[in-house]
């Protein structure tokens, strides 16, 4: 197998350097210039973790082809909790997959961390989503025959990570999340909130650019919601970036800038005060 | 993910979902057990049929008659009456044959033997002292008869072991009497056990030797009573025995008076004729057996595709997941590769095993020896590996290829 590299902690100034013959350099190469030219750049503490530049998705089957995304421009600063928030059959969960690299673009381009990642094989994308991205999802999506810490070792394991050392950071992970005690707990002994917790543990445990929560609270009771939702603001207050992807009111509140996503296309909605602790 | 980690993970797997790992490995099991027991079959079959025959004597030589043509009917080999003890007694000439060692014609027919009250169907051969020699035999006691019987014609008989036995029980046989219809004679001597039945299914320790000019007057059929059926001729060593073949060829030919090798009316074959025939045989049963447990084990491969199918399907979000959190295609793949030839050799290494002990447990109940081939046992692990990952290919590839939204999207 081939090793994953080791994560990057040099950024290039300019990002572009890195990916000069990505045909969308001119446009995105301005929009890093000009931030304020794009939605985005409210909250952000730095540099841009995330850019989309008129970014189309259209899904084929047949002679039918949908367009889910239909040019959708936007950035996301290091630092910022980002709630993106739309109703379903909006483009939402496109927007997600392609900045999960869980999937790519039709068109437009999708910089990551400075690095274009719009037109990377399979097997690259695995290496990002394995060291840049920390995934949150609706229904937990734990390994029921794994404890806990098996769980969130399981991205250090790809990523070809020493086994004293997997244990040792899925342990600190889960004490990260209030879960110290449950380190041998498999998913099936433990309730709803503490399985996201677990699986908040694993999102983290790689330290990755951007934490994607996807309907993280879809599956859960109002005790677990607020509960995750507060790990997620505790989160941001350390510094991270996260982004939630909800087609929850309640849940896009806790965010401190929202981002609407209706007909595959987005548009920054005024962010609210935050209306839990 | 290491190599390791990677069979811990797929060894995981297998165990969490016991009975259906198990079951796929019994098609993989059975048809490895099958090849070892089929191939042992077939290996201990030959090697009792060339004991049997090295134990008659590889240097050995028999003459048969050949075929007699009445009214246009070719009868079979053997129903001439060409052979005689006189050419017998020729081909013990050290003159025109010197590498021949002994020589013992034979004649022989199944008839009852009668002691006292009891009565015994057994094969009957008429011979020479020469008989004892070609045959390996040793006597368990009393003597052989001699020339001077032959000469006399005299009513001796030496007994094959169980014959004895049957007739005479407990009691010691030398020196009883045994009928033949109405003659009486006098038993001269047992012959030591040789255990084995023969290639041709008749007991080597039934049967019971009479001097050949005794049967010629008492026991043979038809008019030419001084034929025999056979002359079994013992060259000097295995090294001489293709010029005792050239001599009694030529003495033959010049005693019948025929002018050409074609016109020769007599047949001789070494042992190993017939032990090459005997061993050839078998070997068409060996791979008639093991191309039907080669189907077994392809039917066993199948069936750990099919589970590995479903296998992919089953886990198509563990699959998504794992894509999700940095697994490449090629991980993936290893993964289910990794399962797949778990079963297969695991399957593999149990069928070995049972065969094993088949072979050891079997000869119990069945009496063919079963030998256990170390060869076929190393290839059948390696073939069992094989096939799990042959047939994990495919299911493999397809995990390997689903995208990752695809899988985690599915609930």
């Amino acid at each position: 197998m081939p090793e994953a590299e080791p994560p990057t902690h040099v950024f290039p100034v300019l990002p572009h350097e890195s990916s000069p013959a990505s045909p969308s350099l001119d446009e995105v190469f301005e929009h890093s210039r000009t931030p304020d030219s794009v939605p985005g750049g409210t909250g952000g503490r730095g540099r841009p973790i995330i850019e989309l530049a008129d970014v189309r998705k259209v899904y084929s089957a047949g002679s039918l082809s949908v367009e889910a995304l239909r040019g959708v421009t936007l950035s996301i600063d290091e630092g910022e909790f980002v709630a993106i928030i739309g109703p379903s059959g909006s483009g939402k969960s496109t927007l997600m997959h392609i900045l999960g690299c869980l999937d790519t673009p039709s068109s437009g381009s999708f910089h990551l961390s400075g690095e274009d990642v719009s037109h990377m094989s399979e097997t690259e994308l695995a290496h990002i989503r394995n060291q840049r991205i920390g995934f949150v999802f609706q229904g937990f999506h734990l390994l029921s025959t794994m404890s806990a810490w098996r769980n969130v070792e399981l991205p250090l394991a790809y990523a070809a990570v020493p086994r004293a050392e997997r244990r040792e950071r899925a342990i600190a992970a889960l004490r990260r999340v209030g879960l110290g005690e449950r380190v041998e707990h498999r998913p099936g002994e433990l309730s709803g909130g503490q399985q996201q917790r677990v699986a908040v543990a694993r999102a983290l445990v790689t330290d990755p650019d951007v934490v994607l929560a996807d309907e993280p609270t879809g599956n859960l009771d109002t005790t677990s919601t607020e509960e995750i939702l507060g790990l997620f603001s505790d989160l941001h207050r350390a510094g991270r970036t996260v982004v939630l992807i909800t087609h929850e009111p309640e849940v896009a509140a806790v965010a401190s800038r929202i981002i609407r996503v209706r007909d595959g296309q987005v548009t920054e909605a005024p962010p609210r005060e935050l209306s839990r602790a | 993910m290491s190599w390791l980690e990677t069979f811990r993970t797929g060894a995981q797997a297998i165990m969490s979902h016991r009975l259906r790992s198990g079951l796929t490995m019994l098609g993989i099991l059975i048809g490895i057990a099958a090849v070892i027991l089929t191939v042992g079959l077939g290996e201990g079959a030959s090697a009792q049929v060339s004991n049997e025959i090295q134990s008659l004597g590889t240097n050995l030589l028999t003459v048969t008659p050949g075929s007699t043509t009445t009214g246009g009917v070719r009868g079979g080999l053997g129903s001439a009456t060409s052979l005689t003890a006189a050419d017998a007694t020729a081909l013990a000439n050290k003159k025109d044959c010197p590498d021949v060692a002994a020589v013992a014609p034979v004649s022989s027919r199944s008839t009852v033997l009668v002691a006292g009250s009891t009565n015994w169907t057994t094969t009957v051969s008429g011979s020479t002292p020469g008989w004892l020699s070609v045959h390996s035999r040793s006597l368990l006691e009393g003597n052989f008869f001699t020339q001077d019987d032959i000469v006399k014609a005299n009513p001796v008989m030496v007994l094959g072991a169980t014959t004895a036995q049957e007739l005479f029980g407990a009691r010691d046989p030398v020196g009883q009497s045994v009928s033949i219809g109405t003659e009486t004679y006098t038993v001269e001597g047992v012959l030591n056990v040789v255990g084995s039945s023969s290639a041709s299914g008749t007991s080597q320790d039934d049967l019971a030797v009479i001097p050949i000019t005794t049967y010629q007057q008492h026991l043979a059929f038809g008019l030419n009573r001084t034929s025999v059926s056979s002359i079994v001729v013992e060259a000097t060593s295995k090294n001489t025995l293709s010029a005792a073949y050239q001599e009694i060829n030529d003495e033959l030919l010049a005693l019948q008076g025929a002018a050409t090798p074609l016109a020769a009316d007599f047949t001789i074959t070494t042992q190993t004729q017939a032990l090459t025939t005997a061993t050839s045989v078998d070997h068409t049963l060996t791979i008639l057996l093991a191309g039907i447990a080669a189907i077994s084990l392809l039917v066993g491969g199948i069936g750990v595709m099919n589970i590995m199918l479903v296998s992919v399907t089953e886990r198509i979000r563990e699959i998504g997941l794992r894509k999700a959190l940095g697994a490449t295609p090629s991980v993936i793949r290893r993964q289910f590769m990794v399962e797949a030839s778990v079963l297969g050799l695991a399957g593999g290494l149990i069928g070995v095993l049972l065969g094993i002990g088949g072979a050891i447990g079997l000869p119990h109940l069945i009496s063919n020896p079963i030998v256990i081939s170390p060869s076929a046992a190393v290839a059948a692990i390696v073939v069992s590996l094989a096939i799990g990952l042959g047939f994990g290919v495919y299911p493999a590839s397809r995990a390997a290829r689903m995208a990752p939204i695809d899988a985690l999207r599915s609930e």
